[in-house]
């Protein structure tokens, strides 16, 4: 009992750190949880490392959340799980509470407002590199270029929600991936 | 009532962003916009800030949105939204976990998904484009208007310049986002007292 209270303190602790210290979120933090919680700790294997991002990656959420949540579970359960999300939430939590109230103050100032709208283009860059990333990823089928082209036009040019668009894809690849496995088995 | 409109819209979020980080900006800015919580020029910006602080981009902005909207008890209600869905998802996946890391249902939903994050965010991308290039200060009137009121103003070139050498670093030089981000806020700067003094 005793050892449980510590390890989940210990977890906190550790989260608390990754949170409070990865600049650009989810794919940042996985060499940090790495070195704490498989080479420093010992808590878990690095094959279970594995799992847990390609979980991580295929489950709804942050990236960030979803493995702090497993790696906390793994090694204390529910109550694991909790102390780990809580600590990568919290950094973050408090730091934007405290932005937010500055940003508002200072929005309006000119050079504000002048740094802002070159902040902008800059981060239309990043964006786009960011979605370089996610297209490299992304299986290069006709079906994939088709649920693109398909979600770019409706999310874009329609009223249609992105909800809907994201449940229809899903399905879609559902489908033709279980079609095609059938279609080489016979 | 704001608090449990924020939860219910943060939980939505995370509950459909698969692929972390950016690939739930289409709908945040889907249903932040339509709630008129925010802006998208707001949005925008708010994402340099993300990435200059620590934290995962998902947190930070429900943080900021439920900040703005219902001040810190907003703030809360968005927070705890948006993870509760990972929480609760990850603690169910983890008691079968062998079976899920195999299972032909999952990898089939992927191959839909992988594609449709792809397509979404270049949808977003596209909304960003005119908060970008097109500034909401600009007044309403059609695109092409709007267009040529931009085209000859010295903000128009600034951002064309700012995002054309931001790209370049990006991609070719792999320069760090924040590095990115601060060279853009000095650039802005320069280019929007240039415009103010000199021309």
């Amino acid at each position: 009992m005793r050892e449980r209270l510590r390890r989940i303190a210990v977890l906190l602790g550790v989260f608390l750190k990754i949170g409070a210290f990865t600049f650009g979120g989810g794919y940042a933090m996985i060499p940090l949880i790495e070195r704490e919680v498989v080479e420093k700790k010992k808590w878990i294997t690095s094959d279970d490392m594995l799992d847990i991002i390609a979980i991580a990656e295929s489950t709804p959420g942050p990236i960030a959340i979803n493995s702090a949540t497993f790696v906390g579970y793994k090694t204390c359960g529910v109550f694991g799980a909790m102390a780990a999300t809580l600590g990568v939430v919290l950094p973050s939590f408090v730091i934007i509470s405290v932005i937010a109230a500055i940003l508002t103050q200072f929005q309006d100032l000119e050079a504000v407002r002048f740094a802002f709208n070159g902040i902008r283009a800059g981060v239309l860059a990043l964006i786009l590199k960011a979605l370089w990333s996610m297209y490299k990823k992304c299986p290069k089928s006709p079906v994939a270029y088709i649920l693109m082209a398909g979600s770019f036009i409706a999310a874009a040019f329609t009223p249609v929600d992105v909800i809907y668009i994201i449940i229809a894809c899903a399905v879609i690849g559902l489908v033709t991936s279980l079609w095609m496995a059938r279609r080489e088995q016979t | 009532m704001i608090f449990w409109e924020l939860f219910y819209t943060f939980f939505l979020i995370g509950l459909f962003t698969f692929g972390g980080g950016y690939a739930m900006l289409p709908l945040i800015q889907e249903r932040v916009v339509q709630n008129g919580w925010m802006t998208s020029e707001q949005i925008t910006n708010f994402i340099a800030v993300s990435e200059s602080t620590p934290g995962p981009f998902a947190i930070n902005i429900a943080t900021y949105v439920g900040t703005e909207t219902g001040g810190i008890l907003g703030a809360v209600c968005a927070t705890l939204g948006v993870v509760l869905p990972s929480f609760l998802v990850i603690l169910l996946v983890a008691q079968f976990y062998e079976k899920f890391k195999n299972s032909r249902i999952v990898a089939g939903c992927m191959t839909g998904l992988r594609p449709v994050v792809v397509g979404l965010i270049g949808s977003a991308v596209l909304g960003m484009v005119s908060d970008v290039f097109l500034p909401a200060s600009l007044g309403g009137g059609t695109l092409f208007e709007q267009l040529t009121a931009m085209v000859g103003t010295v903000a128009f070139y600034a951002s064309v310049i700012i995002f054309l050498l931001m790209l370049w670093l990006v991609f070719k030089k792999k320069a760090h986002p924040i590095l990115v981000i601060a060279l853009s806020a000095a650039l802005g700067i320069a280019g929007g007292y240039l415009d103010k003094y000199l021309i």
